[in-house]
């Protein structure tokens, strides 16, 4: 447990460093689907969640589950459709030549 | 660790470590427009591994359930990832909601399944997931009622709620506190989750239309960290980094978002909430204002060079972006450069007028930043300000007394011309009066903005 528990500190914080690094690099123009997107990535708990109902341990845990399985579902599957939705809208006037203009 | 560690629980780590890396690019990916929608399929092929990995699991023996719940959750999601793009901030604080209460069901499950015997690292982390988790949950709820304004979107506050919220807030830790020391007390734990779920209430009510952007990042932020906390209870690396990457960029955004409203890093942290009841009401007399109709405004566009359109949450609100199109159309045709200007902080939350100008076909490369197009003000021939107040009041530069002194804003003031779309002369939300509609160079457009606009381009000649 000690070394686990330790490891997965420093997961935890090279993730963190990752994501601010990663994140302050998104155009403002997409802070909305960045949220989506995250939001849709974040519903992967829904992982934990199947385990809990799969491991049928007592009916307790399973309800539990299968409402968390179900929340976290709705999560992915409409976090993903609406930021494609969203992402598809965005068209520049130019001619899509080299990107990248600022930020 | 686990005796039986061998064999397909490898595969499944290395499935997960594929999973965490596809996490990690399509967030990268998101940097661009042009590279986003790669972004989506890195993230979607992470998911499927994740979740095909998890199903080839061991202890998994049961999977009628698992199988009705995701059929049932996919069901429940395509009609929510179909929603309307101005609904848009409503169903991201909806989701907010369900990820936090889909960690907070895991978290009580796994606490009544070990209980009692819980070490006190793995007690005090679920702890924080479920309190976390918990007060996302009724503060997402909350916040999305208000946006779609189910709820007041007035501020609701009472007296001495600070302290109130405190209280609770301390009780909660108290309570997780002697859980760790006794984790066989199993009757206070339903105490802890039920006071997490009023203080998010409580959190949020005080909160206005305007700080919703602030708010929606924080909640976003909280629901990625009790996301991590949760993988800390399940040794779940995958969890923690997706839970931490979604933490962090819900801290960056809500950094964002209060560096646009000259809020401090603390003031996020812990006092976001119901600060901006400062309305300063003063007995104002009826200054003079300059207004005039669309065929007045179509001829000074029509003259103009350079126009800057100005959208705020009042052009959602009006549903008017597809008619500022044709305004924009009609005026590049001309031979008028039109460009927007975005404030952070326009709408309900981070980069909302990007996507709703998007929906309606406005190239992205007209969209301006404000530290970008600040510069370009004074040599603007019309600035046209629609639906947006707060954003563009001098008085955050110049009247040290006004509640949003400091608060970075767009120069519009500077224009040649500064034309104003607004149904009538009341004050924007934070009830602040706005000295730009008396200047002389302001002209104030009064009636509905999807209406004026509309106006504006028939005189223009559009449709």
């Amino acid at each position: 447990m000690g070394s686990n528990l330790i490891d997965a500190l420093f997961v935890f914080m090279l993730a963190a460093f990752i994501g601010f690094e990663v994140i302050r690099h998104v155009s403002p123009l997409l802070h909305t689907p960045l949220m989506s997107l995250t939001n849709a990535l974040d519903a992967i708990a829904v992982v934990g969640a199947i385990v809990l109902v799969g491991e049928k341990k007592s009916t307790f845990a399973t309800v539990l589950g299968v409402i968390a399985i179900i929340a976290a579902t709705s999560n992915v599957v409409g976090g993903f459709i609406i930021t494609d939705r969203m992402l598809r809208m965005f068209k520049t006037s130019r001619p899509a030549k080299a990107q990248g203009t600022k930020s | 660790m686990n005796p039986e560690f061998a064999g397909s629980q490898y595969v499944i780590e290395v499935i997960y470590l594929i999973a965490s890396a596809l996490f990690i690019l399509s967030l990268k990916w998101m940097s661009s427009p042009a590279t986003a929608r790669h972004g989506i399929l890195a993230g979607e092929i992470g998911m499927v591994l994740a979740i095909g990995g998890t199903l080839l699991r061991h202890g998994i023996i049961d999977w009628k359930w698992i199988i009705i719940a995701l059929v049932l959750g996919s069901g429940i999601g395509v009609p929510l990832g179909m929603v309307q793009m101005t609904a848009v901030p409503q169903r991201t604080a909806l989701s907010h909601a369900f990820g936090a209460l889909c960690v907070t069901l895991v978290g009580s499950a796994e606490f009544y399944l070990r209980s009692p015997d819980v070490p006190k690292f793995m007690m005090s982390v679920l702890s924080m997931e479920v309190i976390l988790g918990g007060l996302t949950f009724t503060g997402s709820l909350m916040a999305a009622g208000k946006l779609q304004e189910v709820l007041p979107q007035r501020p609701i506050t009472f007296k001495g709620q600070n302290l109130v919220n405190f209280l609770l807030f301390a009780a909660a830790v108290g309570s997780a506190v002697y859980l760790v020391q006794h984790p066989g007390a199993k009757e206070l734990f339903p105490f802890v989750v039920g006071i997490s779920l009023v203080i998010g209430v409580l959190l949020v009510i005080p909160i206005g239309g305007a700080d919703m952007p602030t708010v929606i990042s924080l909640l976003n932020s909280y629901a990625g960290l009790s996301a991590a906390a949760m993988g800390f209870v399940l040794n779940s690396k995958l969890l923690i980094i997706a839970g931490a990457l979604d933490g962090s960029s819900g801290f960056i955004l809500s950094v964002i978002m209060s560096k646009a409203m000259n809020r401090s890093f603390t003031n996020v942290l812990f006092g976001a909430f119901g600060q901006v009841q400062a309305s300063a009401a003063a007995g104002q007399e009826a200054k003079p204002v300059r207004s005039a109709t669309p065929e007045e405004a179509a001829a000074i566009l029509s003259a103009a060079n350079k126009v800057v359109v100005v959208p705020g949450y009042g052009m959602a609100v009006a549903q008017a972006q597809h008619k500022v199109r044709e305004l924009y159309d009609v005026l590049t045709k001309k031979g008028v450069d039109v460009r927007f200007a975005i404030h952070p902080v326009a709408g309900r939350m981070p980069g909302h007028m990007n996507v709703l100008l998007a929906e309606a076909d406005i190239p992205y490369d007209r969209l301006i930043e404000m530290d970008e197009i600040n510069g370009d003000f004074p040599q603007t021939d019309v600035a046209l300000i629609i639906g947006a107040n707060d954003v563009t009041n001098p008085a955050a530069r110049t009247d040290q007394a006004s509640p949003i002194f400091g608060m970075p804003i767009l120069d519009v003031d500077k224009a040649h011309t500064v034309m104003v779309i607004k149904r009538g002369m009341s004050p924007g939300f934070a009830g602040i009066d706005n000295p730009l509609y008396y200047l002389d160079r302001t002209l104030m457009l009064f009636g509905d903005a999807k209406q004026f606009v509309g106006g504006i381009v028939k005189e223009l000649g559009g449709h």
